[in-house]
């Protein structure tokens, strides 16, 4: 099965605020989009996995205007707090890269 | 003719320099800006972008030469324009000596530029003690995922900051101010006032406002200055402010993302902005349309924030190369880690709660939240050392225990004794306090100027007064 990243166009991650992280997906046009829109790689379940976060706190939103597609979740350890190695969270989407879409 | 001056009736002009006043606008898109005509000239100072430290510590991120540059730029425009200058989250936190700070560096200016100009500043920050009532009675309420607040944890802050609506900006223009230089305020409060006060619609001087934010990054072309907001009864225009730029429907829209969890619904003091049905339409090669966004009017509440100290750390920075080593780091690091645990409490007698040691491999898998990548391993690993304790002389004291270990632990016991890359002598490097954010709350309030504090300058000695 293809990777995320061999499907989708840019992610990218970032910080908003200091206690969530959003990752945006643009997935480049409407069939790329409809496809990840639908895989359970993108599922609350599948991040909470990756990430560490109960899936009934992660945030959907899809973009169809743009074509991107975007998780917000709280972050598993505050911005700058004890243990936090990406204060802006800009490299928190990479180890949804290799996510394999079904 | 550009697009944004087709007549669209009542219009209020904001011109945005930048994405934080420090970070510079080039003079010829300053320029550009000017000949708009723009009604009054925003900017945002501050952000907690950048973590806790800076409310924590109380220190401005930009440096006061960056900060005096574009302060100097904009009062000048502001001087020859006649318009309101606004600068929001003054010192980046926006405590109240952020905004002290700002306005010794307006002063500066006024006196070296022969300027004068009336000054309001707003402050709002906020102490633990004038919060405990509100506490008690159940006027703070916690925002997702933080749980209630406690007085401890209220006391436990260096610094409280309220983010300021533009009620109390909109007020200090009402009552003569030439130059608004605030405490922590909402980046969007800073850019949609004058728009707002004048009656504009909340929709799109909402919109605009988060648009514009971050300066030109809602453009093709995000280091060449910021743009012009043009709002009116319908809408917006967005331009850049550098010829040689462009707004794409593309790059507004998408700039709605940004660091954003929810792109389409923004909370905003007093408001919820829903830009869910809203329109973006090429008006040229460089200028956007965007219409049918609404805000939705709620209880008016101020966000808290604080940040408290958090420890020290002393860190250590080695590297590894040898590929016997680095094809089982994994196994190397884990007895490394076991080692330095075991001395820490036997030879320094440090107790195992009293610190805090992270190793960090920087090329391997510092940064990924997931177990150990199988194979291959990697060519070069940077290891970060990190220790936190109560006093930086306890973390040094630590790190300094680590140091011979990470020079020379073998993979094999009986390996001859090897040695790793240090970059540095001496190896530790203090990072000195550390901080925290602690709240995550907001404060319900009767009144959006109820936390608000107001103080005025008048800068130019020879006339005190003129500008009032």
């Amino acid at each position: 099965m293809p990777r995320l990243d061999e499907i989708a166009d840019y992610v990218r991650s970032k910080n908003a605020g200091p206690f969530w992280v959003t990752i945006d997906i643009f997935c480049g046009d409407a069939d790329r989009f409809d496809r990840l829109r639908e895989t359970a790689a993108l599922s609350p379940e599948a991040i909470g996995a990756i990430y560490g976060v109960d899936p009934g706190k992660v945030l959907r939103f899809d973009a169809p205007l743009i074509n991107v597609i975007k998780i917000s979740f709280p972050r598993p350890i505050a911005q700058g707090g004890a243990g936090d190695v990406d204060s802006h969270a800009g490299q928190m989407f990479v180890a949804l890269l290799s996510a394999e879409i079904g | 003719m550009v697009a944004s001056q087709v007549s669209r009736g009542r219009v209020c002009r904001v011109l945005v320099p930048s994405g934080v006043l420090g970070s510079g606008c080039p003079e010829e898109a300053m320029a550009r800006g000017e000949r708009l005509s723009p009604d009054c000239i925003a900017v945002d100072g501050g952000s907690t972008d950048s973590g806790p430290y800076y409310l924590g510590a109380g220190r401005s991120k930009m440096t006061r030469p960056a900060t005096k540059r574009d302060l100097r730029q904009l009062m000048l425009a502001r001087d020859r324009l006649g318009v309101p200058l606004l600068v929001g989250s003054c010192g980046t936190s926006g405590t109240d000596a952020g905004v002290d700070w700002m306005a010794e560096i307006a002063a500066e200016i006024a006196a070296e530029e022969g300027l004068t100009a009336r000054v309001a500043l707003v402050y709002s920050e906020l102490s633990a003690e004038a919060l405990r009532a509100p506490l008690a009675a159940g006027t703070i309420t916690p925002l997702a995922p933080a749980g209630p607040l406690d007085a401890a944890t209220l006391g436990s802050c260096d610094h409280i900051v309220g983010l300021l609506g533009y009620e109390p900006l909109a007020k200090a223009i009402g009552e003569g101010a030439d130059i608004v230089l605030s405490g922590r305020t909402t980046d969007t409060a800073v850019l949609a006032a004058v728009p707002l006060m004048r009656g504009l619609p909340a929709g799109p001087s909402w919109h605009a406002a988060k648009t514009a934010e971050c300066g030109g990054l809602c453009t093709t072309h995000s280091r060449r200055g910021g743009v012009m907001l043009s709002i009116d009864d319908h809408g917006f225009d967005i331009e850049p402010l550098h010829i040689d730029n462009q707004c794409t429907p593309f790059s507004v829209s998408a700039h709605l993302l940004y660091e954003n969890a929810d792109p389409f619904r923004l909370k905003e003091p007093g408001v919820t902005l829903d830009a869910t049905s809203a329109t973006y339409r090429a008006l040229d090669e460089r200028c956007v349309r965007v219409e049918g966004s609404v805000a939705e009017p709620n209880g008016y509440t101020m966000k808290l924030e604080g940040a408290g100290p958090a420890g020290f750390r002393t860190m250590v920075f080695s590297a590894i190369a040898d590929p016997r080593v680095l094809a089982r780091i994994g196994i190397w690091l884990a007895n490394v880690e076991l080692h330095l645990r075991g001395g820490i409490r036997e030879v320094l007698g440090v107790a195992d709660d009293a610190y805090r040691l992270e190793l960090r491999p920087y090329g391997w898998n510092a940064l990924d939240p997931r177990p150990a990548p199988a194979p291959p391993p990697p060519l070069e690993v940077g290891l970060m050392t990190l220790v936190t304790a109560d006093t930086q002389e306890l973390a040094t004291e630590i790190a300094k225990y680590c140091n011979p270990v990470l020079l020379h632990f073998p993979l094999d016991p009986n390996d001859p004794l090897p040695s790793f890359a240090f970059p540095f002598s001496p190896a530790e490097v203090e990072l000195g306090a550390q901080y925290e954010f602690r709240l995550n709350h907001v404060i319900a309030l009767d009144d959006p100027l109820t936390l608000a504090r107001f103080r005025w300058l008048n800068l130019g000695a020879e006339a005190p007064d003129a500008a009032a």
